[in-house]
């Protein structure tokens, strides 16, 4: 019954009107609303940047057993929204604090380990890139090279939902 | 060279004014200059080269909306004919390309070269050197202070020695050298340089352009098929057989270590810079730094390879020590004569933060780094077991990385830092006097001492900038003796201001946690961190720049040791380069294998 209403919500989410820009709705009353029922149904795992690894080493770094065993699981970030790379990218890497970019890179290679990149249905041109954004969706973990761009992500969040706060 | 050949390169050299006094064109009689003006004939390398006797380059010409078969002259030969080898002539969209790779000057002397495609023509000249010093230096140890200004070294000697009525306490080591010289910094594309592009003339004694590491830009897209230049490192490895070593507190794969090893027109492509740091010709012995997020493969979290090559096992299988923290480097055996050392997945992190304040939000797991004077130390001891000699270039990257974010306290300390490597490298050079050591920032940053800045009767903001008589002494102490003030932030503190800025909010306080002062807004737009405090400042350069950008001020070098004596006056950054093969007596003929 409770995933019925998940759905429904997540088809309204999915139908509700893109504005001008086709932009990812955010901080909209309405989808204020899927959150805290996301939280009432107690689903959604929170994650925070600390949460990431459980060790790190210039060999390496190992994912945290909170985040594998919530792999393929709803969770939500908080964070900070750094410019996509082109703007029109299907993504976009939240950090933990805001970020300052190379101006020699335009690549990943300038990005720190501890990132996580949201994967979107559509591109996002609306959101504050100067204020914590909080992301919810699907973990997924493991690498992945984005055909387009050729940015490389371990841990990513196919978002459901962004909300500005 | 027939008559009117000889004519016309008389007549160019005339109005270029071609003949060099280190690095510069004499100019004594000349009238004026003209505004530069585009050719669509491209030589490569460029008019005004300068090159080592036998020095390996690619030799190439290109002409925009040209012709292959255009006629290309060195020194009135057919150029395939000058230099014994057949040219490759193609297309490239509507560019004519004409090339020869894998060329040099055997001797000493002008060369000019000249390129005729129907009536369009175009000279250029090029100047081969053999100079040797009288006393030679059997090892070169050069210092890089990245985006090290005169005012940023200034900074640290206020802050490491302090200042008495007026008399500095004592000078840095790097500032207590016997010869001095401004050195100029623009690539051959800008009056502005990045690191790679400086970087790249201190390598090869050849400018380059903006992103660019050992070789000229031709016409295509690929990063990896430039013309390029032969290095340093290749130079004394393949002449000499001496060891080489880099150490930088950046990724090894950034733009000046990168540029001491490595031929790319894109400065970004460090996965292919850490792999081609494997190949025998410019494989550095010893290799310490940050940025192993390129050595490790794909499948490794937290690497930035796009394939599974693990680049630290094959310099394993080469024989080379590993470590990955300080302990190990410490740990590393006697005997060890290659070394690859790589402490964070990315840069390292600055001196404050991973020696002094240690906050684990910071350093994130990466609690056990050495720093740039461990790294030296083992470095020099490693590259001096050769005995044909050694060239060692250490890096304190982060004097860069810290004035582009405003932040000069972080960059005071990483410049002291590299300050104390500089006594390690005189204490060895000291033993047996010949070693030569060069200190010298690759390029310059808007960061100027206004005054001081106190808040102790209450003012604040602009107001509390302290100027002329009101700018009385900061109240920086180094009670324990360590050459580091003890308080980063003491009540009176510099009023350091920064000639370009993006939007931002200035305190001139220091900030407990790296904190940048402008992050990227909508629109591709900087805003000020809203993360930062105290008076706001509307950047003053283009708004998509979310960090203050590198000044063309020249630069100082300081030097000392067998060789130093070239090291005078105002110089050409390609300069340096020929100063340290002048002092190691180079001959690019001879081939040591």
């Amino acid at each position: 019954m409770l995933s019925k209403i998940a759905k429904i919500l997540l088809m309204l989410l999915l139908i509700a009107p893109i504005n001008a820009e086709r932009t990812v709705p955010f901080a909209e009353p309405f989808f204020n609303v899927c959150g805290r029922a996301e939280a009432f149904w107690g689903q959604t795992v929170e994650l925070g940047f600390d949460d990431l690894y459980s060790s790190v080493s210039s060999r390496g770094v190992v994912l945290s057993d909170k985040l594998r065993s919530n792999e393929g699981n709803s969770v939500s970030m908080v964070g900070f929204m750094a410019p996509p790379l082109t703007p029109t990218i299907n993504f976009f890497v939240l950090t933990r604090e805001p970020m300052s970019i190379c101006p020699f890179c335009g690549s990943d290679a300038d990005w720190p380990a501890d990132i996580v990149v949201v994967k979107l249905d559509e591109p996002v041109t609306a959101l504050p890139f100067d204020s914590p954004i909080k992301v919810t969706g699907t973990l997924e973990l493991g690498t992945e090279v984005d055909a387009e761009t050729g940015f490389v992500s371990l841990v990513r969040i196919k978002a459901d939902n962004l909300e500005a706060l | 060279m027939n008559f009117l050949s000889k004519k016309k390169a008389m007549l160019a050299a005339a109005v270029l004014s071609m003949s060099y006094v280190v690095g510069f064109h004499n100019n004594s009689e000349a009238a004026g200059y003209m505004a530069p003006q585009e050719n669509t004939i491209k030589v490569l390398p460029i008019d005004n080269a300068k090159f080592v006797q036998g020095q390996i380059f690619d030799f190439a010409v290109e002409i925009k909306n040209g012709s292959s078969d255009m006629n290309v002259t060195v020194n009135g030969k057919e150029a395939s004919k000058f230099f014994g080898k057949d040219s490759v002539r193609k297309m490239e969209g509507n560019t004519a390309v004409y090339r020869i790779d894998d060329v040099s000057f055997p001797k000493a002397g002008n060369i000019t070269i000249e390129v005729k495609d129907g009536a369009n023509e175009r000279s250029a000249s090029y100047t081969v050197t053999n100079e040797k010093s009288k006393k030679r230096a059997k090892n070169v140890i050069l210092f890089v202070g990245d985006g090290m200004s005169l005012q940023a070294r200034q900074i640290a000697r206020i802050l490491s020695k302090g200042i008495t009525e007026g008399r500095y306490n004592d000078l840095l080591n790097m500032e207590k050298m016997d010869n001095v010289a401004v050195v100029t910094t623009s690539g051959y594309d800008a009056i502005v340089t990045d690191s790679a592009n400086s970087a790249s003339a201190y390598a090869t004694g050849h400018k380059s352009v903006v992103n660019a590491m050992g070789v000229y830009e031709n016409c295509t897209k690929d990063p990896f098929d430039d013309p390029k230049v032969e290095n340093i490192i290749e130079l004394v490895k393949r002449t000499r057989g001496m060891a080489t070593g880099i150490v930088s507190t950046s990724n090894i794969t950034d733009a000046t270590p990168a540029a001491m090893v490595s031929h790319t027109r894109r400065r970004a492509e460090q996965n292919f810079i850490a792999q081609t740091m494997l190949e025998d010709k410019h494989r550095p012995d010893v290799i310490l730094g940050g940025g192993s997020r390129h050595f490790i493969p794909m499948d490794v979290p937290g690497s930035k390879r796009k394939d599974n090559v693990d680049v630290i096992k094959s310099f394993e299988d080469l024989g080379y020590s590993f470590s990955g923290t300080k302990t190990e480097l410490e740990n590393t055996p006697e005997s060890a004569d290659r070394l690859l050392g790589l402490y964070q997945l990315d840069n390292m992190n600055v001196y404050i933060d991973r020696a002094v304040i240690k906050n684990p939000k910071v350093l994130k797991g990466f609690n056990d780094q050495p720093g740039l004077v461990e790294m030296t130390e083992k470095a020099i001891d490693t590259l001096s077991k050769n005995d044909n000699g050694f060239f060692l270039m250490v890096e304190g990257a982060c004097v860069d990385k810290q004035l582009h974010v405003l932040d000069w306290q972080r960059a005071a300390y990483d410049n002291i830092e590299l300050d104390k490597a500089v006594g390690v490298a005189q204490k060895f050079a000291a033993q047996n006097e010949d070693t030569l050591i060069v200190v010298v920032a690759d390029h310059a940053h808007g960061a100027s001492i206004t005054g001081t800045y106190h808040e102790l009767d209450g003012k604040t903001g602009r107001e509390a900038v302290r100027t002329y008589a009101d700018s009385k002494w900061p109240t920086f102490e180094d009670a324990d003796g360590d050459g580091f003030p003890d308080n980063p932030d003491p009540a009176v503190t510099l009023a350091v201001q920064f000639a370009n800025h993006p939007d931002c909010n200035i305190d001139y306080r220091f900030k407990d946690v790296p904190t940048p002062p402008a992050i990227m807004g909508k629109d591709g737009k900087a805003i000020a961190n809203p993360l930062t405090k105290g008076e706001f400042y509307a950047g003053n350069i283009p708004a998509k720049a979310d960090q203050e950008v590198h000044a063309a001020d020249d630069v100082i070098l300081t030097a000392q040791g067998p060789g130093a004596d070239y090291f005078k006056g105002t110089m050409d950054n390609t300069e340096v380069f020929f100063g340290i093969v002048r002092a190691l007596g180079i001959d690019g003929n001879k081939n040591k294998k």
